[in-house]
């Protein structure tokens, strides 16, 4: 990577429900301009640690650092620009079902900017365009999308505001292996167009193995391995090697 | 030659135009960009355009799509378009920005001067479908409800003992407030409005006919569609939206028997209960106001009561309710069944079950009162 500043750092953290620690003294570098997969046992707290970077959910102790600033530390205002410079896509999309999809995406840059509206559609129509929707499209209501024209949209919509970091929950869930595939080379291409920094929570292990730069294991609240591919298939982590080297590894011909 | 921080351009002979792009090409500066590249289309002539990119220190999507509407456009024409000192990356994002901006941009459907025609024609046929839609449901649940007769071991008594108690008992509270309100206002506006012409025992009168045959049922119906008849819908909707209702019928069960029919049964069976406990509390009502505020005795209320009103009232009164009940039980079915996919079609129709069930309890009273007019009771 060009970049070795961290996009995203957490140190220490810890977050839980009652008696249930979910993330155990956790620490994970998200490097600039890479892609990281985060991978981990349902239930496992993926979904936690991401919705704890996004500010969803609080943390017990521990910090994190997002593009150079801590949430702890800084202004609400100083948050929200800062939070300017991510895009999240959900993982059922979370488009706003009342807004056409053009609408939805202009949404954000309506709120945050102060743009003339030709422009404003122009550049909907041509984020939409860039994750492989048709002006046609555009003019549609969330309900009348299939499953993987959902996902593009609130991708479209992620990135409206052209992002320095986008958070992906699952982005292929659901999708066949061919819309599955084709949303993987979307965002390598976008990231690398883009220069974007991707934090992907995946199940996916050929996402994994085909756009990911590092993979981190999380299990037992902690970050068990990190690294390419070759660091995960040569971990000794039990957990790990179920899941890398387990049938449906070998199935998709990845070990 | 125009100059400014951003974009400066020179039209030269033969139709050629240089374009010197300068400075961070962001959304910061987009405002001010899309203004400067509608100027500069104006002035593109018709040759080759040259672009010098070097000044520029950052590009986004923003900067790249406003570039993109002098490029895209000149290239159409089959002008030679050639870009200068431009770095890498920001070449790459341009690329990917031209590649799919050739979409035509959408003209918007102007609407047809027989739009409202066509929407009220379509609000008729709509009006036809819903119709039909309660029939469909009312003849669903009379035929659940004729095989559990046949077949009574196959009747949910504990779902049905459990919604009797949520629209029934859990809303006993609620309806003896409001109606003993609603009996004390006619009370007070009976008395006040009597006492002109010396004529105030006749607000007893009043009370007691008003709220025995009308108001009693009317009143409750009306809370019962607010309260339980759009929490039916809700429910039901809800079920459907997450495929319940289809999985109860690939178990090869039928969701009228196993939902709605305890649920109308339910609400068929409380609202007599309602309207009894709520008809008497609005009496009560009346008889408070009548004291405190007409000045007569209770012993004075009652005995008035007993001469102008008649089990008849009381009977008309009772008789409406089940059916009430059974109109407010079938529309919220019905809706919730209608439910789509998604949470806003959810919204709409609990809107719809709360809005039709009233408007239908009201025509079907109008009904009602020329019935029992026409029968003498």
């Amino acid at each position: 990577m060009k970049d070795e500043t961290a996009a995203i750092r957490l140190t220490d953290l810890v977050v839980g429900f009652g008696d249930n620690t979910v993330i155990d003294h956790l620490s994970l570098d998200v490097r600039r301009g890479e892609i990281l997969g985060l991978v981990g046992a349902s239930g496992g707290g993926k979904s936690v640690l991401l919705r704890t970077i996004l500010g969803l959910l609080r943390k017990r102790s521990g910090s994190i650092n997002i593009l150079g600033a801590n949430p702890d530390e800084v202004s609400p205002a100083a948050m929200r620009a800062i939070e300017r410079h991510w895009g999240v896509l959900f993982q059922q999309g979370a488009l706003f079902s009342s807004l056409t999809v053009r609408q939805n995406v202009e949404f954000p840059m309506r709120e945050y900017l102060d743009l003339p509206p030709r422009l404003q559609s122009s550049v909907a129509i041509t984020k939409l365009g860039m994750v492989g929707l048709s002006a046609v499209d555009a003019e549609k209501l969330p309900e009348e999308l299939s499953g993987g024209m959902i996902k593009r949209a609130a991708l479209a919509r992620a990135l409206a505001l052209d992002p320095e970091i986008v958070f992906l929950d699952e982005p292929t869930s659901g999708l066949d292996p061919i819309a599955a595939s084709d949303f993987d080379n979307l965002i390598k291409t976008l990231q690398k167009a883009l220069g974007l920094t991707v934090f992907m929570v995946t199940h996916d292990l050929d996402s994994l193995a085909t756009v990911c730069d590092r993979v981190a294991a999380l299990a037992d609240g902690k970050i068990v391995a990190l690294g390419p591919m070759s660091t995960m298939l040569a971990s000794e982590h039990p957990w790990v090697q179920a899941y890398f080297r387990g049938q449906r590894a070998r199935n998709n011909a990845i070990v | 030659m125009e100059s400014n921080d951003l974009l400066r351009w020179n039209a030269r002979d033969g139709g050629q135009i240089e374009i010197e792009a300068d400075g961070p090409w962001t959304v910061t500066n987009a405002a001010a960009l899309d203004s400067l590249i509608d100027a500069a289309a104006q002035a593109a002539g018709t040759g080759p355009m040259i672009i010098d990119m070097h000044g520029v220190t950052a590009i986004d999507t923003f900067g790249a799509c406003l570039i993109d509407r002098l490029v895209t456009p000149a290239k159409t024409n089959g002008r030679k378009v050639v870009f200068k000192g431009i770095l890498d990356q920001h070449r790459s994002l341009l690329d990917a920005v031209a590649r799919v901006s050739d979409h035509a941009p959408l003209i918007p459907k102007k609407p047809s001067p027989l739009a409202s025609i066509e929407a009220f024609g379509r609000s008729l046929i709509e009006l036809g479908n819903d119709t039909s839609a309660l029939l469909v449901m009312l003849g669903a649940v009379t035929g659940a409800l004729a095989r559990v007769v046949r077949r009574p071991r196959s009747f949910r008594l504990t779902a049905a003992v459990h919604q009797f108690d949520r629209v029934g008992l859990q809303s006993v509270p609620i309806i003896l407030l409001i109606t003993f309100l609603i009996g004390a206002i006619i009370a007070q506006q009976g008395i006040f409005n009597f006492r002109k012409f010396g004529a105030e025992t006749y607000a007893i009168d009043l009370v007691g006919i008003l709220v025995l045959r009308e108001i009693g049922v009317l009143i409750v119906s009306i809370m019962v569609a607010g309260r339980s008849g759009s929490s039916y819908t809700a429910e039901i909707g809800s079920m459907k939206m997450r495929e319940e209702i289809d999985a109860i019928r690939t178990m090869g069960l039928d969701p009228i028997e196993i939902l709605m029919l305890p649920r109308v049964l339910a609400l068929v069976l409380a609202l007599p209960m309602l309207t009894f406990i709520g008809s008497m509390s609005a009496l009560v009502g009346g008889g408070l106001v009548s004291w405190l505020y007409g000045g007569m005795s209770i012993a004075t209320y009652i005995a008035r009561l007993r001469d102008a009103i008649s089990v008849t009232h009381f009977e008309v009164g009772m008789l409406k309710a089940p059916f009430m009940a059974l109109v407010i039980g079938v529309v919220a079915c019905t809706e919730g069944l209608r439910v789509q996919g998604n949470t806003e079609s959810l919204g709409l129709h609990t809107t719809e079950s709360v809005v039709k069930s009233i408007f239908l309890v009201i025509v079907l009273d109008g009904f009602f009162a020329i019935f029992f007019a026409s029968i003498g009771m």
